[in-house]
């Protein structure tokens, strides 16, 4: 009998009449889900996906902010460089140029210097030669004097040819002196 | 004692609609504490449960928990609302994540040992959950559509010849307004039903021929009883997921319709 009462009612369920205690619990059940997951849950995992995004796009940005601020350093130090070089150049030339002046400026005062220490050797040659020039005149004179003397004291019978020395001497001197 | 077991005595019967039908958890308990009732609620409180492990407290690089709800989230996101949505995916994404998450665990419900009951499978949840998407269906239609563009829109899509209208407008009505709420909650309840009976016949198979009536000729049947009910069990749960799959798509597309007029 009992069977047979629960056949009839399960016969009298049919399945796709929906129970109303259920209709209630089911709407009880989804709003509870859709109120924590819904409303309270899904904001902040969609908050959190988009901090995500943002964190990575601006991880993105920084490095590419470095990369472009490393470029611009670099071609700084590179213009820099080209230009230390440049003045570096200029500086050595400039210096091989100085160098050169003063070179030229030494060797000329040196040259200048030659000139004037020969000049002045002349000028004592020639001094000397003057004073050794007067010198020997008086000395001629005496030497002559005293040549004569001793020709004089000679015996007269080379008298000839005493003459054609004193006359040689004479003229050897003489010549000596036009020389000059 | 059940109608099952007074007639399992003699001959093997196959389960039947009395699969669905259960008394009060307790005698003398209110007339509505049944079990799927109870599992129902505790289908929410099991979602409720695994969002908040998940999503309560959300960092930026995600661990544990995170993770598997994240994989949800962006299914959800992805193949759902974005193909439907759009730009609007976003502010809808409670709504379907809620259905996506709810309907599964409740036909997952069907597939756990001990509880094995597929809430969805009672047509009274189901129902709850296409009427609140016929609802929108209709509200957000009238909203971004008006009310008399809304129908204009459905019924008469321009560019036909005049004489197809005749035609055209009852059927798109009919579907529109009847035929997809009903299919939206019976194509999920028939499924979970079906697979409902489908698992419970082959274990029954099993039950009988291998334990209350063990011939030499019903054991083979038996073993293959038991290994269908095995097979079954993996198919159901490929079902299980699909329809809950199905029934967030659909939600999406007809919110999706109601936002812009397609034709």
């Amino acid at each position: 009998m009992k069977a047979a009462a629960t056949l009839l009612a399960a016969e009298g369920n049919s399945p796709i009449m929906p129970h109303m205690y259920e209709l209630v619990v089911g709407v009880f059940a989804f709003l509870l889900v859709l109120v924590v997951v819904g409303k309270i849950l899904t904001p902040r995992i969609q908050k959190t996906l988009n901090e995500r995004t943002e964190a990575i796009e601006g991880g993105i940005k920084k490095a590419e902010d470095a990369q472009a601020e490393a470029q611009r350093t670099l071609e700084q130090y590179r213009a820099q460089l080209a230009e230390a070089r440049q003045e570096a150049a200029r500086l050595r030339e400039e210096a091989r140029e100085q160098g050169a002046r003063i070179k030229a400026e030494l060797r000329e005062e040196a040259q200048e210097e030659a000139r004037r220490l020969i000049q002045a050797a002349h000028a004592q040659i020639e001094a000397d030669r003057q004073q050794a020039m007067a010198q020997l005149r008086g000395e001629i004179g005496r030497l002559s004097t005293e040549l004569a003397g001793r020709i004089v004291g000679e015996s007269l019978e080379d008298e000839a040819r005493q003459r054609r020395v004193v006359d040689r001497f004479l003229e050897e001197l003489e010549g000596t002196q036009a020389v000059h | 004692m059940s109608a099952l077991t007074v007639l399992a005595a003699d001959e093997f019967k196959a389960p039947g609609l009395e699969l669905f039908d259960f008394p009060t958890l307790w005698a003398g308990a209110p007339f509505w504490l049944t079990k799927p009732v109870l599992l129902a609620v505790l289908s929410s409180l099991v979602v409720i449960a695994f969002c908040w492990s998940a999503f309560g407290n959300p960092k930026l690089v995600p661990r544990g928990m995170q993770n598997v709800g994240e994989y949800g989230y962006m299914f959800v996101r992805d193949q759902v609302a974005r193909p439907f949505l759009g730009k609007d995916a976003d502010r809808y994404m409670g709504l379907l994540l809620s259905l996506f998450f709810l309907v599964w665990i409740w036909n997952l419900m069907g597939v756990i040992p001990v509880l094995q009951f597929p809430v969805a499978s009672h047509i009274a949840f189901p129902v709850v959950l296409a009427l609140v998407v016929y609802g929108m269906k209709i509200y957000l239609g009238m909203k971004h559509q008006g009310a008399l563009g809304y129908f204009k829109n459905m019924m008469f899509p321009p560019g036909l010849p005049k004489p197809i209208y005749f035609l055209l407008a009852p059927i798109e009505f009919l579907s529109n307004m009847i035929v997809a709420p009903f299919t939206h909650a019976v194509r999920l309840f028939a499924n979970m039903f079906a697979g409902h009976i489908i698992i419970a016949f082959f274990s029954m198979v099993g039950f009988w021929f291998l334990f209350e009536k063990l011939t030499p000729l019903g054991a083979p049947v038996g073993v293959l009883g038991v290994l269908m009910t095995i097979a079954m069990t993996g198919f159901e749960l490929f079902i299980q997921f699909l329809q809950a799959f199905l029934f967030a798509l659909l939600a999406a597309m007809y919110i999706g319709g109601s936002l812009h007029a397609e034709h």
